[in-house]
């Protein structure tokens, strides 16, 4: 049995045949649509490499089921930066050293984006050590990954604040 | 993943109508398709439920109780501030779960519904009762240092892994769900089975019921001053419990006037023992009540392999449980929800 669904990613609008309901929608973005950013860890929800915003939420691509997902909103690492301008939370990860190896990271940067817009944790970096305990970092750049959501968090909050005013 | 039918119906008589054997109903997936990945499950169809109507509501109905639907994402429970102001233990227990990408993806039907972590049961090589009856129990001379102390049988001695369902229980939840048969309520006590010797047999569903909403009565939210869930794990986040425990406590005159403990991942289903919460009545709440209370909340308690620590492991978070309860729930969500770390991990 095969599918068609329409997908919005990165702002633009694809449209997929699936010829059966088993692809996820991690290897619908690796291997179909030439957007391997999004990383395959474990394949199973324990790692997080695989995070992506579906609809604005941050969710482990590995264990959606693309069929599922016809008429959504996707964002990957690769729909962050406008051009050449890095989405804060990009630069923040390279201000602060949030990295070693760089294969979980664009999964963490996507869930960083994701908990800042939830708004739970602000900038208690216990709070962001909890909202972030979804991403594993074999390298265990944590440190430079704690340091950065929340410097990411108040540089947005102050965008948000210069944009209001 | 073998090969499977995929329907999503627009309503949820049309839901019901598609089921058949061998079919599975599909919420956040997060459990079922990991499961389908293994080759644990392999069902022939799956019912998307995420796109039926009116089943993603948090209501107040006119009795006071509260009426979450199935397809409630977990994440989207838990920070509802009505809800958690209610019923703060419940979202502490949901927020000591996975993590936050999982919490926005599953829903509070396939939370009830997750099936046991043991490692036999998620591999289709192993001999295992639970998923292939007569099969045998490759856990009973295999790694069980986390499995069942309460409850178990020589069939299996699985737990059951969900937080938010200890939470539940203690809250005397009750589950509403429909299937060909009509609509039926099920008390939370009644949901879960033992395994006996019929370990497939999990919980009280019928086949092709669906999951429609869990209430929680009014009452319930009697408890919100003095109520927390405790969870030991291997780490202080995206971990399963070793052992938890849901306590709430409820005070007149300084003395005890309702008293409800359930323990986690110590048996198949969220285990609560009358006697523990009545001998607690009417008694001013201290250390040696407590422990006595945790005795008898874990009276029959044995080890079932290589996993006779969790049996003293259960019995401190057991008081430790109620001793922070009696304290008072806390006001605001501890940035590591049912740690004993509390507030703060790292000073
Ligand atoms: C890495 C990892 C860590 C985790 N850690 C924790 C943890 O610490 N604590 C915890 O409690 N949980 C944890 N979980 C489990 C998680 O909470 C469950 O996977 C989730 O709640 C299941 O919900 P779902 O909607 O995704 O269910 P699904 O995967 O869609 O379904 C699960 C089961 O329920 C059935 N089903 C779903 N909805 C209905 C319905 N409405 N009616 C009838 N049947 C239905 C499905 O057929 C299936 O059998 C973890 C999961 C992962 C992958
Ligand atoms: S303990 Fe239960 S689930 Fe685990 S292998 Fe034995 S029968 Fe299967
Ligand atoms: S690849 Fe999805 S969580 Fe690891
Ligand atoms: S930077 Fe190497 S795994 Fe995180």
């Amino acid at each position: 049995m095969s599918f068609s669904i329409s997908l919005t990613i990165n702002g633009t609008r694809r449209d997929v045949l699936l010829e059966d309901a088993r692809v996820t929608l991690l290897d619908l973005l690796r291997e179909r649509l030439a957007l391997p950013g999004t990383k395959k860890g474990c394949d199973r929800g324990q790692c997080g490499a695989c995070t992506v915003l579906v609809d604005g939420r941050r969710v482990n691509s590995c264990l959606s089921l693309a069929v599922t997902l016809d008429g959504a909103e996707v964002t990957t690492i690769e729909g962050l930066a406008q051009g050449d301008r890095l989405h804060p939370v990009q630069a923040a990860f390279i201000d602060h050293d949030g990295f070693q190896c760089g294969y979980c990271t664009p999964g963490q940067i996507m869930s960083a984006v994701g908990l800042i817009a939830e708004g739970h944790a602000g900038t208690d970096p216990d709070r962001i050590r909890e909202g972030m305990s979804g991403n594993l970092c074999r390298c265990a750049a944590y440190h430079g990954i704690a340091e950065a959501v929340q410097d990411a968090t108040r540089r947005m909050a102050a965008e948000d604040e210069r944009a209001s005013a | 993943m073998t090969p499977f039918d995929y329907v999503r119906p627009a309503s949820l008589a049309d839901a019901i109508a598609a089921w058949e054997p061998g079919a599975a109903y599909l919420g956040g997936g997060t459990n079922l398709v990991d499961l389908m990945k293994t080759g644990a499950l392999r069902p022939g169809k799956l019912i998307d439920l995420t796109r039926l109507p009116g089943l993603d509501r948090i209501e107040a109905l006119a009795n006071g109780d509260t009426r979450i639907g199935a397809l409630v994402r977990n994440a989207d429970l838990a920070h509802d501030a009505d809800f958690a102001r209610a019923f703060p233990m419940v979202a502490e227990a949901l927020l000591s779960g996975a993590s936050g990408q999982l919490r926005n993806a599953a829903t509070v039907g396939g939370n009830l519904l997750q099936r046991t972590r043991c490692a036999y049961f998620q591999d289709p090589h192993s001999p295992c009762n639970r998923r292939d009856p007569g099969a045998g129990c490759a856990a009973r001379s295999g790694d069980n240092g986390g499995l069942a102390i309460l409850g178990w049988s020589a069939a299996c001695i699985a737990t059951n892994p969900s937080d938010f369902c200890v939470a539940l229980a203690a809250m005397d939840a009750v589950v509403e769900v429909e299937g060909p048969d009509g609509a039926r309520q099920i008390s939370f006590a009644d949901f879960h089975l033992l395994p006996g010797e019929t370990p497939e047999r999990e919980t009280a569903l019928h086949p092709g019921e669906v999951i429609v909403a869990i209430r929680l009565p009014a009452a319930s939210a009697g408890f919100r001053a003095h109520s927390r869930y405790l969870k030991l794990r291997d780490r202080t986040s995206y971990a399963f419990a070793l052992v938890s425990a849901a306590a709430a406590l409820r005070f007149e005159g300084g003395k005890i006037a309702g008293a409800r403990l359930a323990l986690g991942a110590v048996a198949a289903r969220p285990w609560r023992v009358a006697e523990a919460e009545a001998l607690m009545i009417g008694q001013t709440p201290d250390r040696a009540l407590f422990d006595t209370a945790a005795d008898v909340a874990l009276n029959g308690a044995a080890p079932s392999g290589d996993n006779g620590h969790k049996i003293a492991l259960a019995h401190r978070t057991a008081a430790r449980a109620l001793a922070l309860a009696a304290e008072g729930t806390p006001a605001q969500m501890p940035a590591f929800p049912a740690s004993v770390f509390g507030g703060h991990a790292h000073a």
